[in-house]
C-alpha cells in the first residue's frame, strides 16, 4: 500500500544524485583541506591531537548507534576496536614484508602503502563487524545490565586472548616461511604489537569519521533509523508496530562494531601509540561510554562535542593525569544530578534552537 | 456467510497455577465492531496479548484472514495485519508525534537499509509516501497541529488518539483497542466513538474493543463477549448481554452474597 505511492513520489535522478553523492564529496574535500592546509600550519603536536580527536569521535559516534539510538547498553566497545586494530595491523605489518620486504611506510600520500592500509582498515572493520554480530546475538535475549555484562565479558576475553599471542616476527626470512596461522598468532602478546607502520594521517581519520557521520545522520533521518529509535523508546510497542527488534539490535551492533574496528585500525597505525591489549581494555570502553553519556544518548552532535572535549582536556591537564578518572567520575555524578539526559539529551545541537523537525510545512511532502 | 477475518479457536494460557485465559474463542466477521468486557482482572488484556503474540497460547489456534498466526512473533503478527493500542499508553515518548506514526509505517516499507544509507530514489520516494500517509492519519485524528511536538508533552486524550493513529499506520485488517476511552471525559468519549466509526468505515477495518465504559460499549458494539476469571461467560448483542444473569453476577456478585469484593469500579451495567 506504501509501494505504489512510494514509486509515484520518487524524485528525479538529478535531485537524488546530488543529494546522495554530495556529502561524500564534501567529506573528501574537508579531509584534503585538513591534511594539506591545516596540518602543515598546525605542527606535529596538533596533528596528533587532531588524529586523537577524530578517532575518539569515531568511537563515540559509533557506540552511540547502540547505546543512544537503540537503547542497548554496551560497555565492550574497545573490544571491537581491538579486533579492528589487530587485524589491520597484521595486514599492513606482515603485508608490507611480503610485498616490499620491510615494514617501513611505503610510497607517499595515497601511494601503494596507503592502499594496503586502506585494505587493512576495511578488513579490520569487517572482522570487528563479525564480532559485533556474535555479540549482538545474545542481545536478543538479554536486557539492560545483563547485556552490559556480556559485552564487558567479550572485551575482557579478547584482551586475555591477545595477551596469549606470540611475539611479533621481525625477520623477513622467517615471515616468508611462516604459515598464515603463524602470522595470525604472532601479535606481540602482552608487550603489544610493535613495528606497525605509521600510516594514519589526519586525511584518513577524517575520511572515516565523515563516512560514519554520513551513515549516522542518514540513519537517523530515515525509516530504518526510526526503527532503531523506537526500540530505545519502547521495545514492546515497537514490536507491536511490526518492528523486528531482534534484527535492528543486531544491525546496530554490527554497524557500530564496523566503525569501532576502523577506529582501532587508525589507532594502531597512529604515530606514538602502541597497539597493546591493556590499552584497549575495560578502561578504554568506559572512556567511550562516558563520551556518549556526557554528550547525550542518541545525539550525534552531542557525542562529537563530548569526544572533542574529553580528548582535548586531558592533553592540557597533563599535570593532573593521575586525577583523570576521579574527574571523569565526578563530572558524571554532577551530570546525573543536574542534567541526567546529557549535554544535548537525545536532540542534535541544531535542534536546540528551533522547533523539532517534522512539523508540517505547507504542502506536506517534498 | 463469509469466513471470519479473525478466527480464534479455544486458546488458553496459564501462568503457573493461574489459569489466566481458558478456552477463549471468538469469530470476527470482516467489518465487525465487537466488544470484549469483564470485571477487572478478568483476563481481557491477556487475550489481547495472546492475539498479538506477546504471549504464546498454550492451546488453540488463531487465524487471521485465513492465515495461522499463533506462535508468530509480535512484529510478524503486526505485519500480517493485526494492530493494537495499549491500556497503559506506550507511545514513543521522546519521538515527535509525526515520528510515532512514521515508525508504525515502517512495517509496510520495502526500501531497506542500503537504500537509506545510499539515499537512492526508492528511499526518497518511500520517505515521501510515509510522510504523506502519517500526516493524513494525523489529520483524521485532529493532531496535525501537534505533529512536531514530543509525544510525552501531549495532553492525555491526544495521547490516546495518537495510539490509535499509530496502530492504523501499520495498515491493519483488524484493530484491537484496549480501553481507548479510559480517562476521557464524556465529550471526548462521544468524539472517540464517532472517530472509531469513521476510521472503521474509511479503512474497512474490523475492530475489537476492550472498554470499561458500558455506555460506549453498549452504544457502538454490535456484539459483546464477556469474560470473567479467564472464562467466557456470555456472548451476544448488548441487550442480551445486559440481562444475562451470569454477567450481572460477575459484575455485582451473586444476589445472596455481599457485593463488597466485586470490582464495580467505573463499570456499571444499566438495567
Amino acid at each position: 500500500m506504501l509501494g505504489a505511492r512510494a514509486a509515484a513520489l520518487r524524485p528525479g535522478y538529478g535531485f537524488v544524485l546530488s543529494r546522495a553523492l554530495g556529502p561524500f564529496g564534501a567529506v573528501l574535500a574537508l579531509a584534503f583541506v585538513m591534511q594539506l592546509v591545516v596540518v602543515p600550519w598546525s605542527g606535529p603536536f596538533y596533528e596528533k591531537l587532531l588524529m586523537d580527536i577524530g578517532i575518539n569521535c569515531l568511537l563515540a559516534v559509533s557506540l552511540n548507534l547502540v547505546n543512544g539510538f537503540t537503547g542497548q547498553f554496551s560497555i565492550g566497545h574497545a573490544g571491537f576496536m581491538a579486533v579492528g586494530g589487530y587485524v589491520a595491523g597484521a595486514v599492513t605489518y606482515y603485508g608490507s614484508f611480503v610485498l616490499w620486504g620491510s615494514p617501513a611506510v611505503h610510497g607517499g600520500f595515497l601511494g601503494g602503502g596507503d592502499l594496503l592500509f586502506l585494505a587493512g582498515c576495511l578488513l579490520g572493520g569487517l572482522f570487528a563487524a563479525g564480532a559485533g554480530y556474535l555479540v549482538g546475538l545474545p542481545s536478543l535475549r538479554l536486557r539492560g545490565d545483563y547485556l552490559a555484562i556480556v559485552t564487558l565479558g567479550f572485551g575482557e576475553i579478547l584482551r586475555v586472548l591477545l595477551q596469549q599471542t606470540n611475539d611479533v616476527i621481525f625477520v623477513a626470512e622467517e615471515i616468508a616461511s611462516a604459515t598464515p596461522w603463524d602470522l595470525a598468532t604472532a601479535l606481540g602478546g602482552a608487550l603489544g604489537f610493535s613495528g606497525i607502520p605509521f600510516y594514519t594521517t589526519v586525511f584518513w581519520v577524517f575520511v572515516m569519521l565523515g563516512l560514519l557521520l554520513i551513515v549516522a545522520i542518514r540513519l537517523k533521518e530515515s525509516s530504518e533509523g526510526r526503527a532503531f529509535l523506537s526500540i530505545r523508546e519502547n521495545e514492546i510497542a515497537a514490536e507491536a508496530m511490526g518492528i523486528d527488534t531482534t534484527r535492528y539490535k543486531v544491525r546496530a551492533f554490527v554497524l557500530a562494531a564496523f566503525f569501532a574496528g576502523i577506529a582501532g585500525a587508525l589507532f594502531a597505525h597512529e604515530t606514538g601509540t602502541t597497539l597493546n591489549p591493556r590499552e584497549l581494555g575495560f578502561q578504554k570502553s568506559f572512556d567511550i561510554v562516558i563520551m556518549v553519556v556526557l554528550g547525550g544518548m542518541g545525539s550525534i552532535s552531542g557525542a562529537l562535542v563530548a569526544a572533542v572535549l574529553l580528548t582535548i582536556l586531558p592533553e592540557f591537564l597533563r599535570e593532573f593525569a593521575d586525577w583523570r578518572l576521579v574527574i571523569y567520575a565526578l563530572s558524571l555524578i554532577v551530570m546525573m544530578r543536574f542534567r541526567p539526559q546529557g549535554l544535548f539529551g537525545i536532540r542534535e545541537i541544531w535542534e536546540l534552537w528551533r522547533k523539532p523537525p517534522g512539523a508540517p510545512t505547507a504542502g506536506g511532502a517534498p | 456467510m463469509t469466513a471470519p477475518i479473525l478466527d480464534v479457536r479455544s486458546i488458553s494460557i496459564a501462568f503457573g497455577g493461574l489459569k489466566a485465559v481458558t478456552d477463549f474463542s471468538l469469530s470476527l466477521p470482516a467489518g465487525a465492531l465487537q466488544g470484549l468486557i469483564g470485571p477487572n482482572g478478568a483476563g481481557k488484556t491477556t487475550v489481547f496479548n495472546l492475539l498479538t503474540g506477546v504471549y504464546r497460547p498454550q492451546t488453540g489456534e488463531i487465524h487471521l484472514d485465513g492465515r495461522r498466526v499463533d506462535g508468530l512473533k509480535p512484529n510478524r503478527i503486526a505485519a500480517a495485519g493485526l494492530a493494537r493500542t495499549f491500556q497503559n499508553i506506550r507511545l514513543f515518548a521522546d519521538l515527535t508525534v509525526l515520528d510515532n506514526v512514521r515508525v508504525a509505517c515502517h512495517v509496510r516499507a520495502e526500501a531497506g537499509l542500503a537504500a537509506a544509507l545510499f539515499r537512492t530514489r526508492a528511499h526518497y520516494g518511500e520517505e515521501a509516501a510515509i510522510r504523506e500517509r502519517a500526516l493524513s492519519l494525523l489529520e483524521i485524528f485532529g493532531l496535525t497541529h501537534r505533529a512536531g511536538e514530543y509525544a510525552r508533552n501531549l495532553p492525555y486524550g491526544d495521547q490516546r488518539r495518537l495510539e490509535i493513529a499509530r496502530a492504523l499506520a501499520t495498515g491493519p485488517k483488524v484493530l484491537l483497542l484496549d480501553e481507548p476511552a479510559a480517562g476521557m471525559n464524556p465529550q471526548e468519549k462521544r468524539a472517540l466513538a464517532d472517530l472509531i466509526a469513521l476510521v472503521r468505515r474509511q479503512f474497512g477495518l474490523t475492530v475489537l474493543l476492550i472498554e470499561h465504559d458500558m455506555g460506549l460499549v453498549m452504544n457502538i458494539c454490535e456484539a459483546i463477549t464477556v469474560i470473567d476469571h479467564g472464562m467466557t461467560i456470555a456472548r451476544g448483542t448488548p441487550t442480551e448481554v445486559q440481562s444475562d444473569p451470569a454477567v450481572i453476577e460477575a459484575y455485582l456478585g451473586a444476589p445472596d452474597e455481599p457485593a463488597a469484593d466485586s470490582a464495580v469500579g467505573s463499570a456499571k451495567v444499566d438495567p
